[in-house]
């Protein structure tokens, strides 16, 4: 039975600490769109888009209506295009982005993704497309998100795909150059990508899925923010069980909010990803929750540590929360969507060589960070082979959204707007990667990936 | 379908009769019904079934809504599984 304090306890997260489900998530496969003429493809996927995710929004508002708790986005991921293209004789993929485009727009979603490639072993033809399509395919279309997955454990990781993309990010930035190189913020480049996540920029949906799915995303930093407010002075022990409990409540909201979904579209339920995602509001940041750990500020000594008690504490909560867990699941720490980060960025506590530490220890990697546009493509290569081989040999997923904006500095910020908010531009190193960037091949699997 | 109604406000006269007066009126049964002070704050929880309610969750939510301008109170109107779900293993 219900008690009056636990009914309170709800309403206050909700109203006051920024508790809501970040986005339902349409994984919608492409397969069976493949047509070796491209027109006749890229109907098909409009057409099985339109199709299936008609319902998506009015479903995700009338939930919010009658549960009363706020469903920021919905989405779709797509089977990665460079497969479905790959069929089709065309020689360029932009037309593509633009039908997923035309087809989130008919059906009301805020992002879609899946413009991707999977070439973490090598290319195929219609891999190499779809990687030099991307710049024009991001600048042309608002809603397509698109991902490379350069490496895995199994496989390595794919130096010549990573060279590639530092060249790629460097494109995509200077064609969208209007509008501080947003282009960039819907572009990630990941190593050990996942089948099943329904955050952008990076969501597709795996060949290993079925034709069609709901994953959801909670988000809710801000509860746990507050939980631990309550917690001041207290040994580990208790701040670790205190984020789990907490964890636990927000998951189960999630799991509640994807059966309704899944039951309401007749679409199988596919996971609940446990990530806590941040947005630029005060209140609902993950710094903050770093900071309420007892960092100064974030970045300092110590950061490192509490992050990993996070992700992990957040992780038992939510896994026993769920039927299905899956997609990322950890801490999202993007510094332009998150206001603690960015502001540890602007007061110097917070730089990239700290953020690359974090990323071993919590879920996605090195988010939403601009750099000076003046990074060379082989500097910003040697970024993405500096996270790949993080995941790579921790055998979990990490990934680089990074904006090299265009005319802009030190000193300077990337302004988006929205949940993708702004980013004070952060130093990289002076020293050249160069030599290190263009040798190309394959940095072969780590020895651990040799289980069978 | 079971909803809970929290009501929350400056405690004054005729709330309790503005809200379930409303609720009569669209046949919306009162199953359970706590109302306290709480820092000066009246608060009262209700819990409805809305098996029998004329018009549609998103009208009695409009309905509601009105007349908690009217009072100057908030009024929320939730499916109960967002509470059970996150209270109870």
């Amino acid at each position: 039975m219900l008690n009056n304090r636990n009914i309170l306890e709800t309403i206050n997260m909700i109203e006051k600490e920024n508790l809501d489900i970040r986005t339902i998530t349409m994984g919608i496969s492409l397969l069976d769109c493949c047509d070796s003429d491209g027109e006749k493809a890229r109907q098909k996927i409009y057409d099985k888009i339109t199709t299936l995710a008609k319902d998506l929004v009015k479903v995700g508002e009338q939930i919010e209506l009658e549960y009363g708790i706020p469903i920021i986005h919905k989405r779709i991921s797509v089977t990665p295009i460079a497969l479905v293209a790959g069929c089709s004789s065309d020689t360029n993929y932009v037309e593509y982005a633009k039908v997923l485009d035309k087809a989130a727009k008919a059906v009301g979603v805020n992002f879609i993704g899946g413009f991707s490639a999977l070439v973490h072993k090598g290319y195929t033809k219609g891999d190499r497309i779809l990687i030099d399509s991307i710049p024009e395919a991001l600048a042309c279309t608002d809603l397509v998100c698109s991902s490379v997955n350069v490496g895995t454990s199994k496989a390595g990781i794919n130096m010549d795909a990573v060279a590639q993309m530092g060249r790629i990010f460097k494109e995509t930035a200077y064609l969208t150059r209007e509008a501080d190189s947003i282009g960039c913020a819907k572009l990630v480049v990941f190593a050990n990508a996942v089948d099943d996540n329904p955050f952008m920029a990076g969501a597709f949906h795996g060949v290993g899925e079925a034709d069609c799915i709901i994953n959801v995303g909670v988000s809710g930093p801000g509860v746990v923010k507050k939980a631990l407010e309550n917690v001041r002075g207290e040994r580990f022990d208790v701040v670790a069980e205190t984020i789990k409990k907490t964890a636990f409540k927000i998951t189960r909201a999630g799991q509640l909010v994807a059966n309704e979904a899944a039951k309401r579209l007749n679409v199988p339920f596919g996971i609940v990803d446990l990530s806590l995602a941040p947005t630029p509001a005060v209140g609902d940041s993950v710094a903050r929750i770093l900071e309420e750990i007892g960092l100064e500020v974030c970045g300092c000594h110590g950061t490192t540590a509490a992050l990993a008690m996070l992700n992990d504490a957040v992780k038992k909560g939510g896994i026993m929360a769920s039927s299905n867990v899956g997609g990322l699941s950890g801490a999202f720490i993007p510094v332009s969507e998150d206001e603690g980060m960015i502001a540890a960025v602007e007061c110097g506590a917070l730089n990239l060589e700290k953020l690359e530490a974090m990323t071993c220890v919590c879920s996605v990697g090195l988010d939403m960070i601009a750099i000076p546009g003046d990074t060379h493509e082989s500097t910003i290569a040697a970024i993405i082979a500096d996270e790949a081989a993080i995941g790579v040999i921790n055998n979990k997923t990490t990934a680089v959204r990074i904006i090299p904006v265009y005319g802009k500095g030190l000193g300077e910020k990337a302004v988006f707007g929205g949940l993708l908010g702004e980013a004070p531009i952060m130093a990289v190193s002076k020293f050249s990667s160069l030599d290190f960037a263009s040798r190309g091949g394959r940095i072969p699997a780590p020895v651990h990936s040799f289980k069978n | 379908m079971k909803a809970v109604i929290t009501v929350i406000g400056k405690d004054k006269t005729g709330i309790i009769f503005g809200v379930t007066s409303v609720l009569a009126e669209n046949d919306v049964n009162i199953m359970d019904i706590n109302q306290t002070i709480m820092q000066e704050f009246f608060t009262m929880i209700m819990l409805v079934d809305l098996k029998g309610m004329k018009g549609g969750f998103e009208e009695l939510k409009k309905k509601l809504e009105k007349k908690a301008e009217e009072l100057k109170v908030t009024i929320r109107i939730q499916h109960e599984d967002i509470f059970n779900c996150m209270h109870e293993v």
